[in-house]
């Protein structure tokens, strides 16, 4: 009824994503300063492509289904990249010489972490005044 | 039943497929249909776990020290055993499904065996996995708490094992229904309910499993590999 692929190429896939995590976990131990996040899901990517057009046939569906299938990802990147654009932009200056908010970059555990907060309080009380 | 009636169908003898729906033109229609609406279920599921996915990506980026010493208390090996076990288990599912795409009664049954123990395997390893949270006191609202070298990140690392137990909790959650559905495949096959004309069941269901063994791959290098040089 629908395209039957040769058990070679199962095998095969199985392989390189056998090979590709224990590239992922060798990786996950060595300095690659920022490059570390972008290397791990990026494997990661390259991992779930595999399985989406061989394991799971997108390869060979019909054109509607393939679209379905960049539907999910499509959505998905919306999510995550207009959501991580908003919350990392709030900190950014919105205008020369204005103040920088809270809730920008990596965020200190420690109690004291409202300080960047109380900062901008200041400025913005400096601005008041002038 | 016999093989004429298994075509044209015993109740209702006018001509077309058992599994044929009324409302299809053919097979290959209703084949298709049901890939697409598999699919658009998948969509649904997607965005489900990207939700889970957004609300880690937005921790770890404001607390990365707290998501690198959570991540090296999760163990590597028990994480990266699993990660095979569950590769493995797409790959015996995708045997699966081409053995009743070819009309290979018995090869299906035993690809589908194989894919629920290793399922199984995976969700046995995962207890052992709880376990271990439970007895370091790494679970959140039930008597948490880190060493003191981590003490100032206490709180965050909190967050980071409530997203590690929901998301891998939820994952689990799915390997248990796709279990439950590889039975009810694998009592069909044994039934011998599929053909080479007429297999969607058992295609659909690896569509599913397939599609949680897509969240473990990203699960697995998000929570276990954060960062290992430190």
């Amino acid at each position: 009824m629908s395209h039957i692929a040769p058990k070679s190429m199962y095998y095969t896939i199985f392989g390189i994503l056998m090979v590709m995590t224990g590239l992922t976990v060798f990786a996950a131990f060595h300095h690659l300063g920022v490059f570390n996040f972008p290397v791990a899901i990026g494997i990661a990517i390259t991992k779930a492509t595999l399985v989406v057009l061989f394991f799971m046939h997108a390869k060979y569906s019909s054109r509607l289904t393939k679209l379905f299938v960049g539907m999910s990802f499509f959505f998905l990147i919306i999510l995550l990249s207009l959501t991580l654009t908003d919350y990392m932009s709030r900190g950014l200056k919105t205008y020369p010489g204005g103040a920088g908010g809270a809730g920008y970059g990596v965020r200190s555990a420690a109690p004291a972490h409202e300080a960047p907060a109380a900062g901008e309080n200041k400025e913005g009380a400096a601005e008041a005044a002038h | 039943m016999s093989d004429a009636a298994a075509i044209t169908g015993e109740a209702h003898a006018h001509g077309h497929h058992r599994d044929l729906q009324h409302h299809f033109d053919t097979l290959e229609q209703q084949h298709e249909a049901a890939t697409l609406g598999m699919w658009l279920f998948l969509v649904t599921e997607v965005l489900f776990f990207g939700g889970l996915f957004l609300a880690y990506m937005l921790y770890r980026i404001w607390y990365h020290e707290a998501w690198v010493a959570g991540s090296q208390e999760l163990s590597i090996a028990l994480g990266g055993f699993n990660t095979v076990v569950l590769i493995g288990s797409s790959l015996t599912m995708a045997m699966a499904v081409r053995s009743a795409q070819t009309g290979y009664r018995r090869a299906t049954i035993g690809w589908l065996l194989g894919t629920m123990a290793l399922g199984l395997t995976f969700l046995i390893v995962k207890v052992f996995e709880y376990k271990d949270k439970f007895d370091h006191h790494h679970v959140p609202g039930y008597d948490f708490h880190v060493d003191a070298a981590h003490a100032g990140i206490a709180g965050p690392m909190e967050i980071f094992f409530s997203l590690y137990f929901t998301m891998t909790g939820l994952h689990a959650l799915h390997m248990i229904i796709g279990f439950g559905l590889m039975s009810v495949i694998t009592w069909m096959a044994y039934r011998n309910r599929f053909s080479p004309q007429w297999y969607t069941p058992v295609e659909m269901s690896g569509l599913y499993w397939h599609f949680v063994d897509i969240v473990w791959i990203f699960l697995f290098p998000l929570l276990y590999l954060v960062d290992r040089t430190q």
